[in-house]
């Protein structure tokens, strides 16, 4: 079965290998850093409201693996689907949904994409085609599956991002999953987000399964590793990963190694990994620096026009937290809609 | 001496069959393990063995019946030294010494509560609903089984849509494990009805993706006892993401499957799920007893926008009503039907509850007691104000089901009587429900862990106190 790796896809081998990147337009370039802190500022600012108190409950940061959601963003096309876990900040803003919107469904607002009804977890866009925001670990992979199911059936050409973590990997609907997607090739990415951390426990004491994604050759499904912490390498991979189901030939695996560098949730102070380990992260891998130093290496932008896009974005997240507080709490009626659809949905 | 070869009971819940085929002719010699005849039901086909040697004297049953009752004698066997006319005799032997291994089962079935009313379908015995009629008047009605009418309404609603399709366990290529898709992947192929692995937890979450994603799924499960495995996806996944999307998505699909006890399946495999499925805002919850019934909600559950919980009873599968010959019959979820109408007692039932509640009435009535008998037929949305209605004329009521007592649907009833009709009750309410064990194998302990029709008698004279 062919599998391979990604540092097996490096850049092009020769006595003066080109600067990283410099084949890429300049603002494609500028388009993952603006995507990329863009869900940085949003959860550092969710962080500061949770500390108010303005966020409650669960509260999962994706501080960290931006690059993940970033890079497979920009290998899908319009019209593909997304699903993911609990911790789905970073998948909502990439997908193009209103930051607004999300912010203020982590305050419990009228103005929240579920009417503050769904809260930071079950947060959910037709228009963006993304499907949750799933409080139940690994629940998400066989509804991704499904979607790919209903897209195959309607032979619409659409390819699913099933997005799940290194815990949910341990779940056996996963597997169940992997055998019927596989069974009838449905056209869905399993994306395994290894952040390294199921909650407290470690990849390592989870399981003796040197990789993830290896997983997959028991139902002969292709996959491969990815650098998470590389925004570029994510969207290769990504790409071959949906040519891959576009063209019919079924499920692809991505397992794409990243790291959180908050804690689980708000309440977990992540005491089992030491402070050196994310400090080391931080400063050598960090996904948004590694893409800011392309750009002013490979002369894409300069430092006044990223001081731009910081501003910019910097203004983004504080409407989004400005409008997260003032949007109203739902009505009470709001506490009986929504139980039961009335009408038939639209038919695809 | 001469034996009798008896129609055998394939299965537990099996009435009658028909004799496909005779492997042996009048004159052979068989031997213990000889395949002896072909059985057909309308679940299955199985090969018929002989337990004891002799010669095959008589053949009593052609090959190509139909419709013949298990127990019948179909052949007569001799012993070494008997001649035919032996055969002529046996018949006052009745069977006595016919060590077939059918005969084990078939004693099985004497005991089944299933055995009671029903070649009689009590539902045909009862007065027209006079509240609601289902059908107009003078609509030509064609008998029909409980497993035909489900069949037929999948099949009118996939040629009705082409969203809508069929997934489970053995529901294609096998034709169903109870045969309800019976047809189903000859006309519409197996993209439509798609056979999936045993993986309970997977293929539900996939419909529900599925569903997502603009489609209609029907999820068949062998069983609901096997649905546990993937509740999580039911409750979770299908009922909640309405409320939880602030109404931008929802799922709109069917699960169903036979639901409770069947006959001497053990405890994991007799369970009813209605009161479980009962409590979940988001869910609906269907449980027909008819076969038009099971027709008209059926397709209503398939069109509905939401998820609907279609729990089915094997042992009703077989039994026939008259199903009105309509090209597009519905029956609307939420809506009891009144089967029988009393001044004395209400009694509210649903799904197989309805062979104990009818038959009690029946009883009752000779002893000049007019019982009520309301079908609830959804038992989510639950139609209240049918009951409740019913009580405000008989004071009285008495629930009736095959569940498990603490958190039973009949406790949900009592509170609501309790709360919206105290004042017209002149008696506490009884709840008839399933005793609270496990489900024993044991013939004569299951027929008592079951709910009885001489308890729901027994119910009505303590509250009508007569």
């Amino acid at each position: 079965m062919a599998t391979r790796k990604t540092s097996d896809t490096g850049p092009a081998k020769g006595s003066n290998p080109a600067p990283k990147g410099s084949n890429i337009p300049a603002e494609e370039l500028k388009h993952y850093y603006r995507e990329m802190l863009l869900i940085r500022r949003f959860e550092e600012k969710a962080g500061q409201l949770y500390g108010m108190g303005l966020i409650g409950g669960f509260c999962h940061l994706y501080i960290g693996q931006e690059a993940v959601v970033v890079g497979l963003e920009a290998a899908a096309e319009e019209g593909d689907k997304r699903v993911t876990s609990y911790r789905d900040h970073g998948h909502m803003l990439a997908c193009g949904m209103d930051p607004k919107g999300v912010m203020a469904e982590l305050t419990g607002r009228e103005g929240g994409y579920s009417k503050g009804k769904g809260g930071s977890m079950h947060m959910f866009s037709k228009e963006k085609h993304f499907y949750g925001g799933h409080g139940i670990v690994g629940a998400q992979v066989p509804i991704g599956a499904g979607l790919a199911f209903a897209d195959k059936y309607l032979e619409n050409g659409r390819v699913t991002f099933a997005y799940f973590g290194d815990g949910a990997a341990n779940q056996g609907q996963v597997y169940e999953t992997y055998n019927m997607a596989q069974l009838w090739e449905l056209p869905v990415v399993f994306v395994i987000e290894n952040n390294q951390y199921a909650m407290g426990t470690s990849v390592q004491r989870s399981t003796k399964s040197p990789s993830l994604w290896e997983r997959g050759a028991a139902y002969g499904i292709k996959g491969e590793e990815v650098d998470g912490m590389d925004v570029l390498a994510v969207k290769e991979a990504g790409e071959r990963a949906v040519a891959h189901c576009r063209e019919g030939k079924g499920p692809y695996i991505l397992e794409i190694k990243t790291y959180r560098y908050r804690g689980h949730s708000m309440s977990d102070p992540a005491k089992y990994r030491s402070r050196e380990e994310v400090q080391k992260m931080r400063e050598e891998r960090d996904p948004i620096e590694q893409i800011r130093q392309v750009l002013l290496a490979g002369q894409h932008a300069t430092e006044d026009d990223l001081k731009a896009i910081d501003k910019e974005i910097k203004e983004i997240v504080s409407e989004s937290a400005e409008f997260s507080k003032e949007s109203p709490e739902p009505a009470l009626e709001e506490l009986w809609t929504d139980i039961y659809a009335e009408e038939a949905p639209q038919e695809a | 001496m001469a034996t009798e070869i008896l129609m055998p009971a394939l299965s537990p819940t099996m009435e009658e069959g028909t004799l496909a085929k005779w492997l042996v002719k009048e004159g052979d010699t068989v031997a213990s393990g000889d395949i002896l005849a072909e059985i057909e039901t309308d679940k299955a086909t199985m090969e018929f063995e002989a337990v004891d040697e002799g010669t095959v004297g008589k053949i009593l049953i052609s090959e190509g019946t139909e419709g013949v009752k298990v127990n019948t004698p179909i052949a007569v066997l001799l012993e070494e030294g008997e001649d035919a006319s032996a055969a002529e005799s046996a018949g006052t032997n009745k069977g006595e010494d016919a060590k077939a291994q059918v005969k084990e089962e078939t004693k099985a079935k004497d005991t089944l509560p299933s055995d009671t009313p029903a070649a009689a379908s009590p539902a045909a015995a009862a007065p027209k609903p006079p509240r609601t009629p289902d059908w107009p008047e003078g609509t030509e009605t064609k008998t029909t089984t409980v497993r035909e009418a489900l069949r037929d309404a999948m099949a009118e609603e996939m040629r009705r849509s082409d969203n809508v399709f069929l997934m489970g366990e053995e529901v294609g290529e096998y034709q169903g494990a109870y045969k309800i898709s019976q047809g189903l992947l000859d006309e519409f192929g197996p993209k439509r009805v798609v056979d999936t692995p045993i993986t309970e937890h997977g293929f539900a979450g996939i419909a529900v993706g599925a569903a997502f994603g603009g489609l209609r799924p029907i999820v068949e499960f062998m069983t609901f006892n096997f649905a546990m495995q993937a509740i999580d996806h039911i409750i979770n996944s299908a009922a909640k993401t309405l409320y939880m999307s602030g109404g931008q998505m929802g799922a709109p699909m069917v699960f169903r499957g036979p639901n409770g006890a069947a006959a001497r399946v053990g405890a994991q495999h007799s369970q009813d799920y209605a009161a479980w499925y009962m409590q979940i805002p988001g869910l609906k919850v269907v449980m027909p007893y008819s076969a038009a019934d099971a027709k008209g909600l059926m397709k209503s559950a398939i069109r509905d926008p939401n998820p609907v919980i279609f729990l089915e009873n094997e042992i009703l599968y077989g039994r026939s009503f008259e199903v009105p010959v309509l090209d597009d019959f519905t029956i609307p979820l939420g809506k009891a039907r009144i089967a029988r109408e009393g001044t004395d007692v209400t009694i509210v039932s649903f799904g197989i509850g309805m062979t104990y509640a009818l038959e009690a009435a029946e009883k009752l009535a000779a002893d000049g007691i007019e019982a009520e008998v309301i079908d609830l037929r959804t038992i989510r949305p639950m139609d209240t104000d049918a009951i409740i209605e019913s009580v405000k004329k008989t004071n009285r009521c008495v629930t009736v089901e095959e569940g498990w007592p603490q958190g039973s649907v009949g406790g949900y009833i009592s509170s609501v009587l309790m709360q919206e009709a105290f004042d017209h009750l002149d008696a506490p309410v009884i709840n008839c429900t399933g005793k609270d064990v496990p489900m024993p194998y044991a013939a004569n302990l299951e027929k008592h862990a079951l709910v009885t029709t001489d308890e729901v008698v027994e119910a009505v004279r303590k509250v009508t106190y007569k």
